[in-house]
């Protein structure tokens, strides 16, 4: 697992390298959870994305497209060589996920709307005796939308156990910290007080996200996992750094990431 | 030829003509402020943020917040100036735009960032094109749309001159500037770019300078071709429509935006309205939703290019002497 996880991480600096443009920091603090879900929790089956029985995913901090994609080839949704057409012309990797790729249910991109997706298909579940879990999966700096927090209200009220979201507190969004653009804390309390399960756990342990994956089950509530991470994970000149959200990497640098990722394994 | 389209001409992206107008009126000591969502580096106002830290403010991601928020500014009296990406703006916090400022008439100016199609990569959630239809339904709305850095210094000066809500359009990409510093600038007023007579382009924004670049060639090719730099497109200078239309017969309108709502339909509004006797046709996106792509790749593929200009103006000229 923690070889797919450096080979997606891999994928990541490889893609965006190519495309001249993407985000990075957002894409790599998710590669632990992806991975996890994908790999060990999620039912679904790549050969038939449309299979009624499946999960739902809903990446709604689209602009970390770059890791969903390489998560989704991995798994098999799609050849791996086909990740370099990312943001080109006529490709279906375009910059945000959209419903032309195997394996996306939605088109996002302009964030703060996932969770009321997730809360409609969760509903629709429950109301068609389905029983298809949708995880949601969501930036810290995007829970400064008031639409999540709608969302949030209707899926306490509702009981949406079969709702999970989750958080990645990296504590970066363009303009800086989240703590001091707009702080979001606390964090936990806030999901508490909309009637949420929670758990805050290490964002990029990975056998911590799959025991927490599997621990949802048992209540009545939606949960919200909220996982602590480092934008940028893995690169160590781009960890917590808020200018690497959406900045090309040139070919220097990109030999320099992609050493580091060698190292890794 | 009135205008340089040559290779040496500078260019600068229009967005950078906001910050250095804000500045400017900063500098003059105008009770403004600026505000922002998360993207103050993109929108340029972080360069206000450094020289004047006290006139800015980052409320985060939260586009309908920002418009509430600057709605209460207008209230006591301060000019807010807002932005974010047009797509977040015009499109996320519609509602607030219509019903809290536009509604009230409060003194809100909206900068609506990386706008069109050469957004290129981010792709089609990026990609605002519907913008202009957004905001031009909405009564107490003024529409600037500015071609070129120096014009849109010049569009954010007037923003802050007129009473009541603006919306101003600005793109990413770096850009040519063709207009030059004194040159007219009235709110409402088209300018007339070129003289001619076989046939009138209209357009606005940067995409206007392929316009330009397009009739220049056909006028070295012997044909006469009007130009007007429609830089307000709310309100609408009806009158140098009615002229174009009797004048040259033929109107071409190059509007970066989808067909439906934008420059092109409010003139053909007026053509129809006024019953003019004229050709007309118009270069838009085509009622969809591009890809991810580069910027002049997908101009190439949706037509806004040179060429693609002036097979449609030929055809039109070819038709209009043909009488049918
Ligand atoms: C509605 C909306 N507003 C603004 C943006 C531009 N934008 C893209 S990513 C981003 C920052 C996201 O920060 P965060 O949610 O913390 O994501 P991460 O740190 O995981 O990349 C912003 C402001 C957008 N895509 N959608
Ligand atoms: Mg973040």
């Amino acid at each position: 697992m923690k070889i797919l996880a450096n080979n997606i991480r891999k994928d990541i600096v490889n893609m965006i390298f190519e495309a001249g443009s993407g985000h990075l920091g957002g894409s790599l603090s998710l590669v632990e959870f992806l991975t996890a879900l994908y790999f060990e929790k999620l039912k679904h089956d790549p050969d038939n994305p449309d299979w009624q029985e499946r999960d739902r995913v809903i990446l709604s901090k689209g602009h970390a497209a770059p890791v969903l994609y390489s998560v989704l080839a991995r798994a098999g949704y799609f050849p791996v060589k086909h990740l370099l057409s990312l943001r080109k012309l006529n490709s279906d990797l375009e910059g945000h996920p959209n419903i032309k790729t195997p394996g996306i249910e939605v088109g996002t991109g302009s964030l703060g709307q996932g969770l009321s997706i997730g809360c409609g298909l969760a509903l629709s579940f429950k109301k068609k005796m389905m029983s298809n879990i949708t995880y949601v999966i969501m930036g810290d700096g995007e829970l400064q939308e008031g639409q999540n927090w709608e969302a949030a209200m209707f899926a306490g009220n509702n009981n949406l156990n079969n709702l999970v979201a989750f958080v990645d507190w990296n504590d970066l969004q363009i303009d800086g910290k989240v703590s001091e653009v707009n702080g979001i804390e606390p964090l936990e309390a806030k999901w508490k007080a909309f009637n949420w399960n929670t758990r805050v756990i290490d964002g990029h342990n990975i056998d911590e996200i799959i025991k927490t994956l599997n621990s949802g089950a048992d209540s009545v509530k939606p949960l919200v996992i909220i996982g602590k991470t480092i934008k940028g994970k893995g690169i160590s000149f781009m960890e917590d750094k808020a200018e690497w959200h959406g900045k090309p990497l040139n070919k220097e640098l990109y030999i320099k990431a992609m050493e580091q990722l060698e190292i890794e394994i | 030829m009135k205008f340089d389209t040559g290779q040496s001409i500078e260019k600068i992206a229009t967005r950078f003509g906001y910050s250095e107008a804000l500045i400017r009126l900063l500098d003059q000591n105008k009770d403004i402020l600026v505000l922002d969502a998360d993207l103050a580096k993109s929108t340029t106002t972080s360069l206000v943020q450094d020289r004047y830290p006290d006139h800015f403010v980052d409320v985060g991601i939260a586009e309908q917040n920002l418009v509430g928020i600057a709605a209460g500014i207008s209230l006591n009296g301060t000019t807010p100036f807002i932005s974010t990406y047009a797509a977040f703006l015009a499109g996320r916090a519609f509602d607030q735009i219509r019903t809290t400022v536009c509604y009230s008439n409060l003194n809100v100016k909206f900068a609506g960032m990386h706008t069109g199609i050469t957004v290129g990569e981010d792709g089609p959630t990026h990609q605002m094109l519907e913008d202009i239809a957004l905001m031009r339904v909405l009564p107490n709305m003024t529409i600037l749309n500015p071609c070129d850095y120096n014009e849109a210094v010049k569009a954010t000066l007037a923003a802050d001159n007129l009473k009541g809500p603006v919306y101003i359009r600005f793109v990413r990409e770096s850009t040519e500037v063709f207009t030059k510093k004194n040159d007219r600038f009235v709110v409402g007023e088209a300018n007339e770019l070129l003289k001619g007579k076989d046939l009138t382009f209209i357009s606005s924004g940067p995409i206007l300078y392929k316009a330009l670049q397009a009739a220049e060639e056909l006028i070295n090719e012997g044909y006469s071709i009007r130009v007007l730099n429609f830089h307000t497109i709310k309100p609408l200078d009806n009158d140098a429509i009615i002229k174009a239309a009797m004048e040259t017969k033929g109107i071409l309108v190059i509007d970066e935006h989808q067909i439906y709502g934008g420059l092109g339909t409010a003139v053909s509004e007026v053509i129809a309205m006024n019953n003019l006797d004229v050709l007309y046709k118009l270069i838009a996106v085509e009622d969809r939703f591009l890809t991810s792509g580069k910027p002049e790749e997908l101009l190439n593929m949706t037509g806004f290019t040179k060429e693609n200009i002036k097979r449609i103006a030929k055809e039109m000229i070819t038709q209009k002497k043909s009488g049918t």
